[in-house]
């Protein structure tokens, strides 16, 4: 009996560790055509030992992307680990573009040089020391970073989190979790758990806080989280939703929606001082504002013209206008870091999937070709949309290039998975 | 998988006597345990201040002393899709709830919003809000005491049931009477 009773305890601790740990793995599920063909050569270790495989990591990183398509390690056609070494007609030979080299040197430090194929010629060679080998794959992720800018001229968005909400079980036995992870889904840390829900989490602008809406006192709450120190306040808990948190670009003010009236409105909340300015009037629903990138104006979802649409509320004047007029559901905005585009859940002939407006055109394009997807949040370079889907039964995220030309899964070994949000640079 | 209140109770039970189990093997397990609660306690005070909404399921077990017999036993009501319109075939059911609580002024009732798991989140919160609201009107016409009655949408958060079908979205959309 006491030997089933530890292996009942062995596999309920292991329920709990993964339930703590609950990194995400990556499926490219849709690679562009027109990605650039890169080697990235596996670094040369002379001595020390590294617990990451740098080259591996930013491989990764690249391809996700979806603007580059490294090279499969056995169609490298050699190992070099610096530019003095490189052939390039080799590299040519197999078609790759670009070429990354690099090495661990034996006080643990990493070197590493970007080469243009066919210009013949290095782009970047720089190093780096760690302070401790566990940063290792950080130090991976700056390299990609830097790669990244150095051919497209964007700046990388590798180094960044992600937040997102766990869930597991069903009806009254549910238990949610606030989980905070690397870009690639590596290094998922739990900074809430609850069996009542959790959802919307919001960055920061400095990436310092999270704002987020928990259920934990069996009514909806919006609280501010600092993630180093854990230190949170409950910053609205009126009467009815307190919800949709979303911060100004200045990170002073929380935009979010609040009922206490009758129905959602959306106020704006000075966070230093804890006063609330109601924005909307109207007698529909108002919420999921967010902010446009110069602080100017709200989008917010309101169904005052019957169905869900995306208005725009101009802080100065205090009007709101209709944006979006394609098709009878249109919610949850989003813009890009140019402030030009607006993402968006929008109902389609297949169901709700992620799309863009064009602010100055008004045209709508569909970017996904999934049935539920909600929740979009866009990367801070603006390259990259993430967003909650459905595969298998299963809620997952997903991501998809803002072009529409690549995309990646990002499946939980176990629970459902859903509200992601992208951090802004955080270095 | 259903299962009924009293099997629920039993697998919280049973699930505590595991973990007391765990804890009497005692040696290397605690020292796990204590390593997996560490991850999640990371939070401070945000950890257990979501322990304690462990109490939300205690407060219907509260409900045992004394009146429960007469709460009356039907305390879902289904909605159709994108609707807020309370169905003639649940009116029955509201005034059964509003009888039960003209009749107790001192019970109190929250009515639970809930939507099928289609759309943003945010807004199905609106949207449960607007049921929930709905049969909070239909009780205070009904001659219920707005002290009695409070309005809580968990939107698409809390599906009584899983799965993308046509029946699992009705048996989703519901006001559920939670005393």
């Amino acid at each position: 009996m006491k030997r089933y009773m530890s292996l009942w305890c062995g596999m309920l601790l292991l329920l709990l560790t993964s339930l703590a740990h609950a990194d995400l793995t990556i499926e490219i599920t849709q690679g562009s055509d027109r990605a650039t063909p890169i080697a990235v050569v596996p670094f040369a270790e002379q001595g020390a030992q590294l617990p990451t495989d740098i080259a591996s990591v930013i491989a990764n990183d690249l391809e996700r992307s979806g603007q580059f398509k490294p090279l499969s390690r056995d169609d490298l056609i050699a190992t070099p680990s610096a530019s003095s070494e490189v052939n390039y007609r080799d590299w040519r030979a197999v078609d790759a573009d670009y070429l990354v080299v690099g090495k661990v040197g034996t006080d643990g430090s990493i070197q590493y040089e970007l080469m243009d194929v066919y210009g013949q010629e290095r782009m970047l060679g720089k190093v780096i020391n760690l302070a401790s080998p566990d940063q290792s794959r950080a130090a991976a992720h700056r390299i990609s970073d830097e790669i990244f800018e150095a051919i497209t001229g964007i700046r990388g968005a590798f180094s960044t989190q992600i937040a997102y909400v766990t869930s597991q079980g069903v009806g009254e036995d549910i238990q949610y979790g606030l989980q905070v992870a690397d870009a690639d889904g590596y290094n998922s840390q739990q900074i809430l758990s609850s069996d009542e829900p959790i959802l919307s989490p919001a960055w920061s602008p400095d990436g310092q806080k999270l704002a987020y809406v928990s259920f934990e006192t069996g009514r909806p709450a919006i609280y501010i989280q600092n993630l180093a120190s854990s230190q949170r306040v409950r910053a609205s808990s009126f009467e009815g939703i307190n919800g949709a948190p979303a911060w100004s670009p200045d990170g002073r003010k929380l935009a979010m929606s609040l009922s206490k009236d009758g129905q959602p409105e959306i106020y704006v909340m000075d966070v230093g001082a804890g006063s609330f300015q109601r924005l909307t009037r109207s007698d529909a629903i108002d919420t999921e504002p967010t902010w446009a990138p110069d602080g100017k104006s709200l989008v917010f979802t309101s169904d005052r013209s019957g169905g869900p649409q995306l208005y725009r509320y101009d802080l100065a004047s205090g009007e709101a206008k209709r944006l979006t007029f394609t098709g009878n559901y249109n919610s949850r905005g989003r813009f890009s870091p140019d402030g030009e585009t607006l993402f968006m859940i929008h109902r389609g002939s297949q169901g709700f999937q992620v799309a863009k407006q064009d602010l100055e055109t008004g045209r709508l394009t569909t970017l996904t070709d999934s049935r539920a997807d909600e929740s979009p949040s866009v990367a801070p370079n603006g390259t990259m949309v993430i967003f909650a889907t459905q595969q298998g039964g299963k809620g997952v995220l997903s991501a998809v290039s803002a072009d529409g030309n690549a995309s990646f899964r990002l499946p939980a070994a176990q629970g459902d998975v859903r509200e992601p949000a992208w951090s802004p640079f955080l270095n | 998988m259903h299962l009924s209140p009293y099997a629920k109770h039993l697998a919280a039970a049973l699930s505590l006597v595991v973990m007391a189990g765990c804890s009497s093997t005692g040696g290397t397990q605690d020292g796990s345990m204590a390593g997996s609660e560490g991850a999640g306690s990371t939070s401070g005070g945000a950890s257990s201040q979501g322990m304690n909404s462990g109490q939300v399921g205690s407060n219907s077990m509260g409900m045992r002393d004394g009146q429960q017999d007469d709460i009356p036993q039907v305390r879902t009501i289904y909605f159709d899709y994108d609707r807020d319109t309370i169905r003639s075939e649940f009116e029955p059911v509201m005034a059964s709830h509003a009888q039960y609580l003209r009749s107790h002024p001192n019970a109190n009732v929250v009515l639970q919003g809930h939507t099928d798991e289609r759309g943003t989140r945010e807004y199905n919160l609106a949207l449960g809000e607007r049921r929930a609201n709905a049969v909070q009107r239909f009780l205070m016409v009904q001659g219920v005491s707005p002290s009695q009655l409070e309005v809580v949408s968990y939107g698409e958060e809390r599906p009584a049931v899983r799965g993308s079908s046509e029946d699992s979205y009705a048996q989703n959309r519901r006001v559920v009477f939670d005393y």
